[in-house]
């Protein structure tokens, strides 16, 4: 049952909110053993009294929004007030944060039911969900296979319907690439349409908090919830239309897609480049344009300057972990600068410490003209030349992923193996485009593949359009079913 | 014993003629803005610890800044008044470092773009006007504050000051000598006072003040190796602090050694300073831009708002009290000290326009009445309708100056209306003649003694009787009338004698 379909019949009075929750508690008791997905869930009783308490809105007319009731699971760095928020690190393994993010404010509003707070990697810095400090979350269609990340809790959450709505947070693909892992649709939107307040920040310019749905309608329903103005958020847009569910028309007839290839190198599993075709087939047979468009420069620059940039403002963004107000704290310290040292060694995996120093390099006196400030330039430069597309193209389409399904078991080679899972997602946060990721297909291993499509600034809407007529046109066998 | 450093030094001070001293400042002002420069929290001062603080300015996880427009548009004043250019696209940056008073791990602060490069500042040199440029005005916010328990193991932190508004002026190395410096201070000082941009009181922190200073021989080009000098907390401070740290300079290289690039911190009670950390030691802040804040985009009609509310300078008044009101530059000076005092000047003669009047009224009486009650003139109490009101009484001889200063005493500190009080303590002249001439003659009468020695050409005599006459009256009869009639009477008296 998809979330419109739960809150109408919540609405219609054919279930009610405490049955919703206890079906979700059952749920979870009997999947997330073996998933992983939840770092916390709140108390049962708690729940389902605020559970009541909508219902009796629900019932007097007071709130009618088409998601209310309907559980959802949050991204384990988005704050939530008296809900232990951990970011998936010793650091913050006991912080209870004193206020909730924007988000939350606006789901709350909606009369939508936190149900705890999901699996990630580390301070959202990875693309597997290995790097998380307490448990490894696993991929809800074969749990032999990595699940994706750094949202991967929010998409197994998801995935395996323990709960139909979820956020997840996405600095450089972190909800579209599990996502397309767990065969679920996972959105990006315009840098500044959903706030940033209460989020945990990895790096700032390009974090953005999300929807994960099982499909496109709930997604466009999700993003309409949390997307508001938020004079807390400096770096927030004001935007008049945010009603999403409206542009769910199956129709891209006239429309211009550009299938997006970079310069030279093009990492993709063969099975994912069979998708994109399809995708590239089905929309030119429902009346869209479909031309290739190859942008000039290469997958491997794009990666290095994301990789440049978002080490440097995680390096500054997670100077705050001092042990000195919040947080973890090394004991036995003969003196300050033993305390941050010991402090942060213990405190901080080895990916995030990683990120640290990579960042702090970077931002060095002596480095910081031929790193970060390099990368700047050329994430200008990628900027303009993505926002010259928009004369040609309504919709680009690429690859969410360049492979699919990795077995939890693998080891990566190299850590850069691992940034290259990135080479497609990076690009829309660069851009502060946005861009949705829907299954498409699987594997030869059965395992969920997902497409991309990248809109132009603040054009949800029409991605959105088009998102939603490649599922409803989707061949029944594509359909991934878990 | 003389110990070696001693013949250094005095050595030094033969050679300090020879040597010039060149000084830059870095002057720290906190802004008087109701609230923080990123967060909605007060920025009182003195209230209990960590009551003006949020998830923002405590640097919480998900916490992110919004810049205070009032912040922008203070900067902007300052910029104007000492003559810079505002720069129209203005960013902030972050500076990395690990301290317990700053939560966040870094300061928001302005590297790359000030939002002011340039200008200028006029000060009284020895030589007359000489202009101390400006190198750049920039933005930042402050730091929590460290409380240090010596009896315990712990040090606490205050963070009601943390992301309180700062703007950090940095002059070029135009100063020469610690009357320089503290001229340009002053008059610093002045043009952000006047501005009510902040109070800048240094010993109150809300003014601080950094000396760079080095030495090179008496017409060297060349700057020398400069050292910082930190922990400057009053005027007298600064001024002891140049001399020895002149002297401390001159005597190293006069004895062949170098000056190290450092920064050092003054110790006021041991009138001496110390090193603090050596340029090998300097930190590498890792400047970026601050993402959280998007640029500040600064359109000319927003300095033209701005620069309308300008006040008019201590110095364009001083100019202006001598030409428009014939006052002298020092007493101009007197008045102009603080903007309140000019304000209650240029407001009294509004309602009672005898300029020399007022002015002689607020330097003599009000400023010994402040002194006497340990105030400064940035708080006056009494309105200047009301000294208004008091003068022109004095003026239309309702009342005389000894009644007057009573009366002032009394709406000094209470802004009572000074024509209600003197009705209610019945203190107006005896303005009846013939009531006067009454107690003339009753005086005349009862000091024979002083009367027989005016007649034998002792003058002073006459005084005696128009004091007695003064007591009679409780000082409220027109003094001047009374010498008037006491003569009349005298001659009177002496004739009838005849």
């Amino acid at each position: 049952m998809t979330a419109l379909e739960l809150g109408k019949k919540i609405r219609n009075g054919e279930l009610t909110v405490r049955q919703v929750v206890e079906q979700t508690y059952e749920k979870i008791a009997m999947l997330d053993k073996e998933l992983q997905s939840f770092l916390s869930l709140r108390e049962k009783e708690e729940v389902l009294l605020e559970a009541d308490e909508i219902q009796e809105k629900i019932n007097s007319k007071q709130l009618i929004h088409s998601l209310a009731g309907v559980p959802i699971a949050i991204k384990d760095n988005i704050c939530t007030k008296g809900i232990t928020t951990t970011c998936a690190s010793k650091m913050l393994e006991h912080f209870i944060p004193m206020y909730d993010a924007t988000v939350i404010d606006n789901i709350k509003k909606a009369g939508m039911i936190i149900i705890g707070k999901t699996n990630m990697d580390e301070f959202a810095m990875g693309s597997t969900t290995k790097h998380s400090a307490f448990q490894i979350t696993k991929n809800p269609n074969n749990t032999e296979f990595c699940v994706g990340g750094s949202s991967g809790g929010s998409a197994a959450a998801v995935a395996s319907q323990m709960v139909p709505l979820s956020l997840g947070s996405d600095t450089g693909g972190s909800i579209r690439q599990p996502s397309a892992f767990c065969g679920i649709v996972g959105m990006k939107a315009s840098y500044g349409l959903v706030s940033r307040n209460g989020l945990i920040a990895y790096a700032s310019s390009m974090d953005q908090i999300g929807p994960m749905a099982t499909n496109v309608s709930d997604c466009a329903a999700l993003l309409e919830v949390i997307a508001s103005y938020d004079s807390h958020d400096s770096t927030s847009v004001k935007v008049t239309d945010t009603q999403y569910t409206k542009s769910l028309i199956n129709d891209v007839k006239g429309m211009k897609i550009g299938l997006l290839q970079y310069k030279q190198d093009n990492p993709l599993d063969e099975s994912i480049q069979c998708a994109i075709n399809q995708a590239k087939e089905n929309l030119k047979n429902l009346g869209a344009t479909v031309t290739t468009v190859t942008i000039p420069f290469t997958a491997k620059q794009v990666l290095s300057v994301y990789y440049v940039l978002a080490c440097a403002e995680a390096s500054s963004n997670l100077e705050r972990y001092d042990g000195v107000v919040y947080g973890f704290r090394s004991d036995k310290d003969s003196s300050l600068s033993e305390m941050y040292k010991k402090t942060r060694t213990q405190g901080f995996g080895s990916e995030v410490k990683r990120r640290i120093m990579l960042g702090s390099f970077v931002l060095s006196a002596s480095q910081y003209e031929h790193y970060y400030k390099k990368a700047l330039r050329i994430r200008e430069y990628i900027c303009s030349e993505v926002s010259r597309l928009w004369n040609d193209y309504d919709v680009l389409l690429l690859p969410t992923t360049s492979v699919s399904g990795v077995p939890i078991k693998e080891k990566m080679v190299h850590t850069t193996k691992e940034y290259e899972m990135d080479c497609y997602t990076v690009l829309a946060n660069l851009t502060k485009l946005p861009a949705i990721s829907i299954p498409y297909g699987n594997d030869e291993n059965g395992l969920p593949i997902g497409i991309q499509l990248m809109g132009n600034y603040l054009q949800e809407h029409t991605l959105f359009q088009v998102a939603y007529t490649l599922e409803k046109n989707m061949e029944k066998e594509k359909r991934s079913g878990i | 014993m003389i110990g070696e450093n001693n013949i250094d030094c005095n050595n030094a001070n033969c050679k300090m003629l020879e040597y010039e001293t060149v000084i830059g400042l870095e002057v720290h002002i906190e802004l008087a803005t109701n609230t923080k420069i990123f967060c909605g929290c007060s920025t009182t001062f003195g209230e209990e610890e960590n009551v003006n603080i949020c998830p923002v300015c405590t640097g919480m996880p998900g916490s992110v800044p919004v810049l205070n427009k009032k912040v922008v548009e203070y900067a902007i004043a300052v910029g104007l008044a000492l003559h810079g250019n505002i720069t129209p696209i203005t960013r902030f940056d972050r500076k990395n470092y690990f301290y317990p008073d700053n939560p966040q791990g870094y300061q928001i602060s302005q590297l790359y773009f000030p939002i002011v490069t340039g200008g200028f500042l006029t000060i009284q040199g020895e030589d007359g006007n000489k202009n101390i440029r400006i190198h750049e005005l920039h933005m930042e916010e402050d730091a929590g504050k460290l409380i240090h328990d010596e009896k315990e193991k712990f040090s606490y932190i205050d963070f009601n000051r943390s992301g309180v508004p700062l703007i950090e002026i940095v002059t070029e190395p135009d100063m020469r000598s610690a009357g320089e410096v503290m001229e340009f201070l002053e008059t610093l000082k002045s043009r952000i006072q006047y501005l009510g941009v902040s109070d800048c009181k240094l010993q109150e922190g809300s003014m601080r003040v950094d000396v760079n200073l080095s030495v090179r021989k008496k017409g060297d080009t060349k700057l020398g190796t400069r050292t910082e000098m930190k922990n400057l907390n009053s005027f007298r401070g600064i001024q002891r602090a140049i001399a020895d740290e002149t002297k401390r300079q001159i005597a190293l290289l006069e004895s062949g050694k170098v000056v190290e690039r450092e920064t050092r911190r003054w110790d006021d009670t041991k009138g001496t300073s110390y090193s603090m950390r050596s340029k090998e030691d300097a930190m590498d802040y890792r400047y970026f831009p601050e993402p959280d804040l998007p640029p500040v985009i600064i359109s000319n009609d927003w300095i033209e708002k701005i620069k309308k509310k300008e006040p008019e300078f201590r110095e364009e008044k001083i100019i202006r009290y001598q030409s428009q009101y014939g006052i002298s530059e020092y007493d101009s000076r007197l008045l102009t000290e603080t903007k309140e005092m000019a304000a209650c000047f240029e407001e009294t003669i509004v309602h009672f326009n005898q300029p020399k009047e007022v002015a002689n009224w607020l330097m003599v009486e009000t400023l010994s009445l402040l002194k006497e009650k340990g105030l400064d003139s940035t708080k006056l109490l009494f309105s200047p309708k009301q000294l208004a009101s008091l003068l022109t009484m004095i003026y239309n001889k309702v009342i005389n100056r000894t009644v007057a200063k009573e009366v002032f005493e009394a709406i000094f500190g209470t802004d009572l209306c000074p024509v209600e009080y003197v009705a209610a303590h019945n203190l107006s002249m005896i303005q009846d003649e013939e009531r006067i001439i009454q107690i003339v003659e009753q005086v005349i009468g009862e000091n024979e003694q002083s009367v027989q020695d005016y007649i034998a050409g002792k003058k002073r005599a006459m005084g005696f009787l128009v004091g007695q006459v003064m007591k009679a009256t409780k000082g409220k009869a027109d003094p001047q009338k009374v010498n008037e009639l006491v003569q009349v009477c005298l001659e009177r008296f002496i004739k009838s004698e005849v």
